[in-house]
């Protein structure tokens, strides 16, 4: 490493630094340094907390937490795919077959957004940063295996574009940009995204062929067509389910909640009062479930509200994405409304509008919006009470 | 209204310098600027943000979008030579409802032409002929300039003012109707072999249907307009 570093700062530099030869190209170059070595500045003036966690450990915790959701997925992938098959698979075929599909979907993701962010950085002169690390790697965990990567190269680079660029880059977006490809990805291409068919991969070769009776859908495609599901709670919870590619597992997911707890990185506050939210709801449709209009939708209203919690992107989305600490909520009140309106709303929107099962994915993006109003008044609350307590005193 | 009434002041003073120079060429220096400047510095939708409203409805199509620029520009000066024919007769009071019902009974008169004579686009286009009445472009221009201006001048502004508005229009349905359905005022333009169908790759941007679309795309019109022309930039 050492060998490395004077080599860097002996022959490479140079040529990267004003009047060098790729001067332009300097912010690569200095995206690069910074992430193989600590930066050599510091900030010169101002008041700073000395912490050893920066921007980039902060995204490689999260890129950590994220990993047993990823092996999980892959595997996952294969195992649905031989079982569609009906054929029998040792659990090395069915986890390769798995990363086959699953890590050119994370290569693609990574490529094109990480291109288009060093070709911004590149053109405005801005420092790369590690912001599309995490944003990278969530990409491919919430699309469906059997998405094109054209497709998915495409929702990346729009999320990176009009999901975080026009707003000036890292740490200034309004959106999660994850969920942006996402929401990108589900309105421009639905028949990707949605239904019955791209959860599993059913790609057969000679002499293959899908079982009879193989639907494909999701948990929540089944309750939303015919108000029960063929899957048991235990599934679901363990994630042998079809679904997009690392939301399935909710164990996997309570593995990276918990080290996102540990480290401080993830709020607790939002992951707990997003599981209170849904909870809320799911019993409220629990206790109203008789008076729906169709069978159908007095069976999915009746779902016992934690199976609510466990089925679709619920766990994923208010583990990884509700807790973006830059397009959250930052106090700690605001924190426990945004994350109980998250959840309250994600199982609203998949119970009451089965075009869209994934709620969370709605919910998440509109608390994104609200994230700031949300803020306000919890600090003019604040600025109020801590007024009528002056007064107090001051009469007293 | 402040701003309207200071383009009034502004008008007259421009009318003051005419009868100074009686002489002024038909499509003297300022005149050509009154045609030239809505379509790039002082863009009615892409600068003002006027005019957005049916610049998201009416944009799926280019076909739909070329009809309501013409009616637009048709409406447009009009209005302004007219209400700049009475502009000495207006009194100031009841200016607006003066301007509404000239802008109205031209809408109708489009409407109408429209119906007979395009019934398939005038039902596309359905409720948004009729609110060209509420078209704040429209009505802008009335005000500040028509209302002070000489009828040549006015004709002008509103020919580049509801042209600037019909090419970013139709800016935006090019890009909307070959991303979201591959034609081109209803051609196909993307071979049918490319799409995944027919055993391609290529699928339509359902996005581009959705009016969410239209607007990042007059964003993006936007952001590129500004990134060209730094004048636009406001100091931060």
């Amino acid at each position: 490493m050492k060998a490395l570093h004077n080599f860097l700062e002996k022959n490479v530099k140079p040529t990267f630094e004003e009047g060098g030869k790729f001067e332009k190209l300097w912010p690569v170059y200095d995206g690069f340094e910074t992430f193989l070595f600590v930066p050599g500045k510091t900030a010169s003036s101002g008041a700073h907390i000395r912490d050893g966690i920066d921007l980039k450990r902060t995204m490689n915790t999260v890129i950590m937490a994220l990993i047993p959701a990823l092996l999980f997925g892959m595997w996952n992938v294969g195992y649905q795919h031989y079982i569609a098959l009906g054929m029998d698979a040792t659990f090395m075929q069915e986890f390769l077959f798995g990363a086959i599909k699953v890590l050119p979907m994370v290569v693609v993701s990574y490529g094109v957004g990480l291109g288009v962010e060093f070709l911004f950085c590149v053109v405005k002169g801005h420092q790369i940063n590690e912001g599309y690390l995490v944003t990278g790697m969530l990409i491919p965990l919430i699309m469906p295996v059997d998405l094109p990567l054209w497709m998915l190269g495409l929702s990346a680079a729009f999320a990176v574009v009009i999901g975080k660029e026009v707003f000036g880059g890292t740490g200034m977006n309004i959106f999660n940009p994850a969920l942006i490809a996402r929401a990108f990805a589900f309105f421009a291409y639905p028949a990707y995204m949605s239904g019955d068919s791209v959860w599993i991969n059913t790609s057969v070769s000679e002499g293959q062929s899908v079982v009879d009776g193989f639907s494909g859908a999701t948990i929540l495609g089944e309750l939303a067509t015919t108000g029960s599901t063929s899957y048991s709670a235990m599934q679901a919870f363990i994630g042998t389910i079809p679904g997009s590619v690392g939301e399935t597992s909710v164990i996997m997911i309570l593995i990276g909640a918990g080290l996102l707890i540990f480290t401080g990185i993830g709020s607790w506050r939002i992951m707990l009062s997003a599981l209170a939210g849904g909870a809320a709801m799911g019993l409220i449709f629990n206790a109203v479930a008789p008076y729906a209009i169709t069978e159908v939708q007095q069976q999915f209203m009746a779902v016992p509200f934690w199976e609510q919690l466990i089925v679709g992107g619920f766990a994923f989305g208010i583990v990884f994405m509700a807790t973006d600490p830059v397009t959250g909520a930052r106090t700690n009140t605001g924190k426990w409304i945004y994350g109980f309106l998250i959840g309250f709303l994600a199982i609203m929107i998949r119970v009451f509008n089965p075009a869209y099962p994934e709620g969370v994915m709605l919910a998440i993006l509109f608390m994104n919006t609200m994230a700031p109003l949300v803020d306000h008044y919890v600090l003019q609350a604040n600025i109020k009470r801590r007024q009528k307590r002056t007064l107090k005193t001051a009469e007293g | 209204m402040a701003e309207a009434t200071e383009s009034i002041e502004e008008g007259v003073k421009d009318e003051a310098e005419v009868i100074e120079a009686p002489k002024e060429p038909l499509f003297s220096k300022k005149n050509r600027k009154l045609i030239t400047d809505p379509f790039n510095d002082d863009n009615p939708i892409t600068v003002q943000v006027l005019g957005i409203c049916s610049a998201l409805a009416i944009t799926v199509k280019l076909y739909p979008a070329l009809v309501m620029a013409i009616s637009v520009v048709f409406v447009m000066v009009s209005a302004n030579v007219i209400v700049s024919l009475m502009r000495n007769l207006i009194p100031n009071r009841i200016r607006i409802i003066v301007q509404l019902v000239v802008i109205a009974s031209l809408v109708v008169l489009v409407d109408q032409v429209l119906k007979a004579y395009a019934f398939d686009v005038s039902k596309e286009l359905s409720v948004f002929v009729g609110l060209i009445i509420t078209n704040c472009i429209i009505m802008g221009r009335l005000e500040a300039f028509a209302l002070g201006n000489g009828v040549w001048k006015s004709f002008l502004d509103g020919l580049g003012n509801a042209f600037g508005y019909g090419a970013i229009l139709i800016a935006v349905a090019f890009f909307r109707e070959l991303l979201g359905s591959g034609t081109l005022f209803g051609y196909q333009v993307i071979p049918d072999a490319w799409y995944a169908a027919n055993g391609g790759y290529y699928v339509n941007n359902g996005f581009m249907l959705l009016p969410p679309m239209a607007l990042i795309v007059v964003g993006i019109i936007i952001w590129v307009q500004r990134a060209r022309n730094t004048k636009l930039i406001e100091e931060a």
